[in-house]
């Protein structure tokens, strides 16, 4: 799954967002060696879609979100929004961008400041940005908590830590609604809520989505949640791309052999589905300090062959809209063998 | 520090009843709000060999209830009431030098963060043997032996390596295994796992279930998986109870509550799991509102007020956990869904424009 | 997600009857600092004959007694706490401003800012701080040659400026460290993270985001600061760098009165001391309440 390759990408002129060759490292301590966090993937975003994006710890999806973003800015690869080269943008212009792309975190409690007011928090983006009188930023705050399913009158001047964490997400939906913005970065927004409430908040995004025209990149783990909300979905593992498709087809005919195990690792609600039956992925994820040669996911696959360490498979249609980069792709009906022990693999 | 086991005995096989019964078991906190009913009249037996999963939200009191049945919380604040029978003999008032003869022998902890679980500067070899060598009176070459045989068992690789290493050179999904094999040393008859896997991948969790699974059936030994996602009891526990601010409201054995699902609450929270066989876009069903506090809980039905199919009574009168269709499936609920009562419940609901189901407002 | 039993922190606690005294004493005391010149007080230089060497409770008119040379305590006392507070307040503020400055900088920027700060401030604590303190008097207020080639000695006012700087300098580091922790600390919060993705600046996030969080903790750490600095001012008397002994401060009184502690006036010297005990110990106590009271609650989820 190292993924690279670009077969995926539509038209320049047609993407609100693309992003190529995008590259972020950490150096580790002061040892030289680094964390190859994302390692050159590409994709882009159509305006009023929602592009998930979805794997396991480690595979980047954060990381990539806050390259978008420039927090910071990546080690190389292109942003390019609304038709302007992000990466290099400095100063001014770089904060001016931030009105139109918002970013919305995972951690309801540590991504409200718990100092300030509700109507403070939410109205921060037009204080920084000093956009409109002290009236003019009242009313669409309070129109925006209504929106979000606020009270603004009761709730306006409360602190964050009298409200529950969907109540949170609220807030912080609020506060990225603020400017208007084109673009908003779900970063998990739902992985810290309980579900009946995650699903509460999922809702009240698509609600916002089509009513102010938004376009989101939507950050998850979860399977589940990121097929409810998407028009595409890109599959990581370890900083590179594996699979790309729409949800429907991604998720009934899973190409890539990662895609497929972790499809089949989630939990069915329903006991007629026994988890043992199905095949589960030996070992565990790599380190991204030293990741394994050409294709990343290897070392798991079961379908893994030479090739596969030598050469780096590249991303190419395997249906209409779907995509992967895998020297052995699965077609409709394979599925993956059944591991031979239940103990996880030495790698 | 070597002590000999001093309490009693409680591996008398001839008991014939079910392992554990409680019975009626309370907890309360006490804060400077007031008496927080964190778990409130909970009753269940669990089978020899059996896995009960406990499935319920923040705060409904899962952790709460596994941690007292264990005698685990601190005396200080804490008020415990009810019966918890342990093959027959009575624990629920026991001291805590009493129920060290219980822990890790009888009864035995996973927990949700494997990390503050073990100690970060002890061997793992070593927190695995402790337990062996307190309970057990063993050589130290013989537990050394059994820790490298556990290790081997859930499943690390080079467990004679490893014994000797400590928790931050193990993976979150390792740690898990290690914590599994300090919890499985003396071979207890009941496995408390609480939310084992929360913390771990998915395609790491689904290892560690098929471990603890697997494990499970090789010693016959009990378990109550404690979880907040349906997803993971549904293909691995016997019988389910689902919780709801500090109370069981429904019960049954698993193929039975998913076919047919009594209390609302259930229904709710089923509902509102995306679903891989949905496809995408599709809305989800919330349940409104927010559960309630637990210093103040309404009269009635706790979850009246986020319930489509609340009638007044629901406010008044707390239904009982009584029978439904099977003998084993009980639910408490004045309306249980798919019965006449319910459904003519939700009509009257509907057709007064009461929709409690996806109100904005609250969460 | 665990089930957490969320407590109600100190924010609903009372006060306590250690807190209630402690407040009574430090008001009664800032009052007393602050409005000494308008209250009905001698002036500290006037001597009173019926009070010489008169211990407590004896002469009528005289309740704490009078000094070596006849001044009413009561006056030394309100004037020693009034220049004792004085020292205190403006050095506390200056280290605040330096160090609360420095560490809040050093914390947010982190990286090089952060190692160069850092550094400048472990250089400064690794001096033991009388002996700084002490230095600094010594070199900035001793007496010099003014123009006229004559020994010039720096006036009061210049002495007690200097002892404030040197003081201020002396806690600057020490409120830096804390400060830079607890920025470090509140730094990494996704709200800080949030401002930055709306486009706010560098030092906006600074003033609205970080330092209302870190305030309150500096607020506690202030007034246990000034307890600190009162002891040290009174430690740099002992070593002869303190304030002059015609403007009295808790700290020279006690200094002024050792010498007579066996000769059969001890109240001299204790009299002082108890006011710095009572005080730093009110502070303290306070200083406890605060951080307590300040500590924002935060739901679980």
């Amino acid at each position: 799954m190292a993924g690279s390759g670009k077969a995926h990408l539509r038209d320049a002129h047609a993407a609100l967002l693309r992003v190529e060759d995008l590259l972020v490292e950490f150096p580790v301590g002061r040892s030289g060696l680094k964390v190859h966090a994302v390692t050159g993937i590409s994709f882009d975003v159509l305006p009023g879609e929602t592009l998930g994006l979805v794997g396991e710890s480690g595979c980047g999806k954060s990381t990539t979100g806050k390259a978008i973003m420039q927090l910071p800015a990546p080690t190389g690869g292109s942003v390019v929004f609304e038709g302007k080269e992000l990466t290099g943008t400095k100063g001014r212009a770089l904060r001016n961008i931030r009105t139109r792309m918002k970013m919305i975190f995972q951690d309801p409690i540590s991504s409200l400041n718990p100092r300030r007011k509700v109507e403070d928090i939410i109205a921060e983006g037009l204080s920084i940005w000093k956009l409109g009188t002290k009236a003019e930023q009242q009313a669409k705050v309070d129109e925006l908590m209504l929106d979000c399913g606020m009270d603004p009158a009761m709730q306006r001047g409360k602190r964050p830590h009298q409200f529950s964490g969907g109540q949170c997400q609220r807030i912080s939906i609020a506060r990225a609604l603020v400017t208007d913005p084109k673009i908003i970065i779900c970063d998990e927004p739902v992985s810290a809520l309980d579900v009946s409430v995650q699903a509460q908040v999922l809702n009240l995004l698509e609600e916002m989505k089509d009513r102010y025209g938004l376009t989101l990149i939507f950050i998850a783990h979860d399977l589940a949640v990121v097929k409810n909300v998407s028009d595409r979905v890109v599959v990581m593992y370890l900083g590179k791309i594996c699979e790309v498709g729409p949800p429907d087809i991604l998720y009934s005919r899973p190409a890539h052999p990662y895609t497929q195990a972790l499809l089949a690792a989630i939990p069915v609600p329903d006991p007629d589905v026994n988890p043992v039956d199905r095949p589960t992925l030996g070992g565990e994820i790599p380190s991204p300090v030293s990741p394994p040669s050409g294709c990343r996911f290897r070392t798991r696959c079961p379908l893994a062959q030479d090739i596969c360490a030598s050469e780096e498979p590249i991303i190419h249609e395997v249906s209409a809209g779907q995509y992967v980069a895998c020297h052995f792709p699965m077609g409709a009906g394979d599925k993956l063998p059944m591991p031979t022990a239940t103990g996880a693999k030495e790698l | 520090m070597r002590s000999k086991k001093t309490t009693r005995d409680f591996g008398t096989d001839s008991y014939a009843g079910p392992l554990l019964e409680v019975n009626d078991v309370a907890t309360h906190f006490k804060t400077p709000r007031g008496l927080v009913r964190a778990v409130d009249g909970v009753s269940f037996t669990l089978e020899r060999g059996k896995t009960l999963g406990i499935v319920g939200e923040s705060g409904c009191g899962k952790s709460v209830l596994s941690k007292s049945i264990m005698g685990l919380l601190p005396p200080r604040n804490v008020v415990r009431s009810g019966s918890i029978r342990y093959n027959g003999e009575e624990i629920g008032s026991a001291k805590a030098s009493e129920m060290a003869g219980i822990w890790g022998t009888e009864m035995s902890m996973v927990f949700q963060d494997p990390m503050t679980a073990l100690n970060p500067v002890m061997k793992v070899g070593k927190q695995i043997t402790e337990s062996l060598r307190y309970h057990l009176d063993v050589s130290k070459s013989f537990a050394n032996e059994t820790a490298t045989e556990l290790l081997r068992s859930v499943g690390i690789p080079e467990p004679a390596r490893r014994v000797s290493q400590y928790p931050f050179e193990f993976s979150g999904g390792m740690r898990q295994r290690v914590m599994l094999a300090v919890a499985l040393a003396c071979g207890p008859k009941i496995l408390f796992a609480d939310e084992p896997t929360t913390a771990l991948d998915v395609t790491i969790q689904a290892q560690i279930l098929d471990l603890l699974d697997e494990q499970q059936r090789e010693r016959f030994m009990a378990m109550i998986l404690v979880t907040h996602d349906l997803g993971v009891v549904a293909g691995r526990a016997d019988e389910i109870a689902v919780m709801y601010a500090g109370k069981i409201v429904e019960k049954a054995p698993t193929r039975a509550l998913f076919s047919s699902m009594r209390h609302p609450y259930t229904e709710a929270l089923f509902k509102s799991i995306p679903k891989l066989a949905l496809p995408s876009h599709s809305h989800l069903e919330s349940i409104p509102g927010r559960p309630p506090d637990l210093v103040d809980p309404p009269a009635g039905c706790r979850f009246a007020a986020r319930c489509p199919y609340a009638q007044p009574i629901c406010t008044e009168v707390e239904p009982p956990l009584i029978q439904q269709d099977e003998l084993a499936h009980v639910a408490a609920c004045h309306f249980p869904v798919g019965t006449e009562a319910g459904n003519e419940a939700l009509a009257r609901n509907k057709a007064a424009g009461v929709v409690a189901a996806d109100s904005k407002v609250g969460g | 997600m665990a089930d957490k039993v969320k407590v109600e922190k100190a924010a609903t606690k009372k006060l306590g009857i250690a807190g209630v005294l402690s407040l009574a004493w430090m008001t009664f005391v800032s009052l007393v600092a602050f409005l000494a010149p308008w209250l009905p007080f001698d002036d500290y230089a006037t001597s009173h004959l019926e009070a010489l060497k008169v211990g407590p409770f004896i002469a009528p008119g005289f309740p704490l007694g009078g000094d070596q040379r006849g001044v009413d305590m009561v006056d030394k006392l309100v004037w020693g706490i009034r220049n004792s507070m004085m020292v205190a307040l403006g050095a506390i503020a200056l280290g605040f401003l330096l160090g609360g400055t420095a560490g809040l900088i050093a914390g947010y920027f982190k990286g090089k800012v952060d190692t160069v700060i850092t550094g400048a401030m472990s250089m400064l604590l690794a001096i033991p701080q009388l002996v700084l303190a002490i230095a600094l008097v010594a070199v900035l207020a001793s007496p010099y040659i003014g123009s006229d080639g004559m020994n010039q000695f720096p006036s009061n006012g210049r002495k007690m400026i200097v002892l404030i700087f040197a003081l201020g300098v002396v806690t600057a580091p020490v409120v830096g460290r804390i400060t830079r922790a607890n920025t470090l600390v509140w730094s990494q919060r996704d709200f800080v993270l949030a401002a930055k993705a709306q486009g706010a600046k560098n030092f906006r996030i600074i003033f609205r985001e970080v330092l209302p969080n870190v305030a309150p903790a500096m607020f506690s750490i202030a007034l246990l600061g000034i307890a600190v600095i009162m002891v040290a001012e009174a430690g740099i008397s002992f070593a002869g760098a303190g304030l002059p002994a015609d403007v009295p401060s808790l700290g020279n009184i006690i200094v002024g009165g050792q010498s007579l502690l066996l000769l059969g006036t001890p109240h001299i010297v204790f009299e002082p001391v108890i006011v710095i005990f009572l005080t730093v110990t009110s502070l303290n106590f306070l200083g406890d309440i605060v951080r307590a009271r300040f500590d924002v609650r935060e739901a679980a989820v």
